[in-house]
């Protein structure tokens, strides 16, 4: 078993570097304007796009233009949806005849797709017509992951460009994400996956009878392109409730390593596309390095934890040793195909990135097993993170980790030749601070409030773990849930609904003041005084900087949760 | 009021792209190269639909390999419904649960230990729907299967045995083994097919 866990996480780890490097070259020429491969065909529909929209996509924008178009091509997306949602029930492709979906829950809903979040209050087989997955919740999952690709490549410019103005042009940058990389790779992650086994029809919900003469219905619809595209763009939201646990949303271990690969690629990618626009792919892959330690140690961590099990159950008796004909362990809401390791990773693996898709219920994990996922988000999902935003969550990080090492010697800390000076650290501080704020503070009034205790459905410590997940889940636009938690309720919708929105949009507009303030400025040619953030040495900095910034902010919360109610497990305490 | 109506426009051209065009051409293309898969992996019998080979069904008849525990729906394995049960490991309800789960796995199946169940047995799967036991859950059915269909024991194991599936190239994934598969290839084998069973 340790064998196999190891070749698992080895294999794994040796194909997402494997596609990362050139799917991140690849993108750094797309933005580029560079000629790709792919121009031929994309070129005509490109233009024919622009004209469509009235989009001029060689006009630069300055940081506030690029903010003001973002924030509007978001809110009028959330609008679409809110409005699909609730007028699904006269419009086409809906053969179960699904109605209204309800205000506060079409809310929550909205913010959650538009933020990249897929927060899922509700389930799709019984809430969501064919048209609304489709036209509404899988187009935000394009769109939403096209808006973080851009911004990430807005602050990489703004650290490229010397004594600029601009940044770039929103429209092109989310055009030339969706058409270039989101929907190419799409269809072809579709096709294999309905190889696989993935249905992708609008018929009406199968009526079986089956061999004991039960009545079973069985649902249907476009699953095999939503799931490509939730994977990829780390959307996570599932076309069925049970999410990629259900058969039919990833039927084999074939189809849980690609959408594992595809979660994971276009976020460790971009590292690499930071290296090659700034023209010292060093950086990238320091940045790549430090991604890739933490998120071993997580999953390393989340396998051995979930393979020892939950002593409860082991003290009835039960077999849960792994061996050749079982796959041992807590096998309470995970699926026999993919047995612990390929839990265990996709739960790492959605956590670390800002997917939120689950194979398994986080909810039944053990204890430390279900605070890795909740540390993975709690650190900033900065590994790999979500497709752009781990990328600059991750920069933030790094130029925190230049500023704190610019006090240790006292000198003016740069990164990558740009002076970080006080009104860049306010925004990165405003950005770091701002992230637990909306976490800690909406959990702390939902645990001493009556709406908010009514969630909960676990008792003992585990109840106020499924809070904090879910306010940690949301506020990182992650989406994954400790599902127990009964969270359609106005009180959770709407809260959940703000912490989304503050979790996504209150970052972004930082950040992209931050990239707006790098590109005003010159680059300094390197000093001797000047910190190398391109070697072992700076990945050290970093991942203790990322450790001790979580650390400090959510230990006390973790403590509480967690980390009790493993000391209580390990007393055969229960509740 | 420029940049509204660019929005606006934006959103209109990319919902058209990527939430219809790109759906149907898959729907198209994915229905033409893999019509079953497609279409649900669905086993029909006679004319009518008896199940998915991906979705698991509920078994409970003594002559059937019975499924994982599933907490899809008020009585399990509601394929509009899919969901794991959601208890937390220190939950009283879970270990309660998996305790009578454990009593009533060994009196359907006399002669085995609880050191013989193996924990897939007898907790719930995350979707609900899992159609796959472990070869170890479906090696301690096989003595009353075998007694209650008039088999040999060899006979109903070399039938479990064909319908395992390994690890993926030996590596991903879990050993497993179908459900619904086997139970339809065991009723075959009697020519019993078809008969929701009458006992």
């Amino acid at each position: 078993m340790l064998t196999n866990t190891f070749v698992q996480l080895v294999l794994f780890t040796a194909l997402f570097t494997a596609i990362s490097v050139p799917l991140g070259l690849y993108m750094a020429r797309v933005f580029e304007g560079k000629p790709t491969i792919l121009d031929p065909l994309l070129k005509p529909v490109e233009g024919a796009i622009y004209r469509m929209c009235g989009v001029y996509p060689v006009t630069e924008q300055t940081w506030v233009e690029y903010s003001i178009s973002m924030l509007l091509f978001s809110a009028v997306g959330m609008v679409l949806l809110y409005g699909l949602e609730r007028l699904q029930q006269f419009l086409p492709l809906n053969p179960e005849h699904l109605g209204a979906v309800a205000p506060d829950l079409a809310f929550n809903t909205a913010a959650s797709f538009t933020t990249n979040t897929n927060w899922q209050a509700y389930a799709g087989e019984t809430t969501m017509s064919y048209l609304t997955q489709m036209a509404g919740l899988a187009y935000h999952n394009f769109v939403s992951a096209a808006v973080g690709i851009a911004v990430a490549i807005a602050l990489i410019r703004g650290l490229v460009r010397q004594s600029a103005q601009t940044i770039g042009n929103f429209w092109f940058d989310i055009v030339r994400a969706t058409l270039w990389v989101l929907l190419p790779i799409s269809i072809v992650l579709s096709l294999i996956l309905i190889w696989q086994g993935v249905p992708q029809n609008f018929k009406p919900y199968v009526h079986a009878k089956t061999v004991e003469g039960a009545e079973q219905v069985i649902a249907q619809g476009p699953v095999a392109s939503q799931e490509a595209i939730k994977e990829l763009g780390t959307n996570g939201g599932g076309f069925f409730n049970a999410n990629s646990s259900h058969p039919y949303e990833n039927p084999t271990p074939l189809t849980n390593l690609l959408e594992m690969l595809a979660i994971i690629s276009i976020g460790a990618g971009l590292t690499h596309t930071f290296g090659q626009m700034v023209g010292n792919r060093r950086q990238g892959w320091v940045l790549f390095i430090t991604m890739t330690l933490l998120f071993l140690i997580g999953a390393a961590a989340a396998v051995w934890i979930e393979q020892r099990g939950n002593p409860e159950l082991a003290a009835l008796g039960i077999n849960t040793q792994a061996n050749a004909s079982q796959s041992g362990g807590n096998m309470e809401g995970k699926e026999v195909r993919f047995g612990i390791v390929g839990s265990a990773l996709f739960a790492t693996v959605t956590t670390a990135t800002s997917c939120g898709a689950v194979n398994s219920m986080h909810d039944s994990f053990t204890p430390l097993g279900g605070l890795i996922p909740l540390l993975n988000m709690q650190i900033g999902e900065i590994i790999f993170g979500g497709v752009g935003s781990g990328l600059y969550g991750m920069l933030v990080m790094a130029i925190l980790s230049v500023f704190i090492a610019g006090l240790m010697v006292g000198r003016t800390p740069e990164y990558l030749g740009k002076k970080i000076e006080g009104r860049e650290m306010k925004l990165v501080m405003l950005f770091i601070l701002i992230f637990p704020a909306v976490i800690l503070l909406p959990a702390g009034v939902a645990v001493v409030t009556r709406p908010g205790l009514a969630g909960i459905t676990n008792p003992g410590p585990h109840g106020f773990t499924q809070v904090l997940y879910a306010f940690t889940s949301a506020a990182a636009n992650n989406g994954s849930a400790f599902a127990g938690l009964n969270a359609n309720t106005p009180f959770y919708n709407v809260v959940l609904a703000f912490v989304m929105l503050a979790g996504r949009f209150m970052m972004k507009i930082p950040l992209l003041a931050l990239a707006g303030s790098l590109a005003g400025k010159k680059t300094v040619p390197p000093s001797a005084g000047t910190f190398p953030t391109d070697g072992a040495l700076f990945v050290v900095l970093l991942t203790g900087v990322i450790l001790i910034v979580a650390g400090l902010t959510f230990f006390p919360a973790d403590a509480l949760g967690p980390l009790i109610e493993h000391v209580a497990m390990l007393h055969h305490q229960l509740y | 009021m420029m940049r509204l109506w660019i929005a606006l426009r934006t959103n209109l051209v990319l919902t058209l792209l990527c939430g219809i065009l790109y759906p149907v051409l898959m729907v198209l293309v994915g229905r033409a190269l893999f019509p079953f898969q497609a279409d649900g992996s669905l086993i029909i019998r006679d004319g009518r639909v008896i199940g998915s080979s991906l979705i698991g069904q509920n078994f409970s008849g003594p002559q059937y390999f019975h499924p994982r525990p599933s907490a899809a729906g008020a009585k399990g394995y509601d394929a509009t419904a899919s969901g794991g049960s959601n208890l937390g490991p220190t939950n009283k309800a879970l270990v309660d649960a998996v305790r009578a789960r454990l009593a009533a796995v060994l009196a359907e199946n006399p002669g085995i230990s609880p050191s013989q169940v193996p924990i897939d047995l007898v907790t719930a799967s995350g979707s609900g729907l899992d159609p796959d036991i472990s070869p170890a859950a479906a090696a301690i059915q096989v003595p009353r299967v075998a007694k209650a269909r008039g088999m040999e024991p060899p006979e109903v194991q070399a039938l479990v045995r064909k319908f395992t599936t390994p690890r993926w190239l030996g590596i991903f994934g879990e050993p497993r083994v179908n459900v619904l598969a086997l139970n339809l290839a065991l009723d075959d084998l009697q020519g019993k097919a078809n008969h929701p069973a009458s006992k």
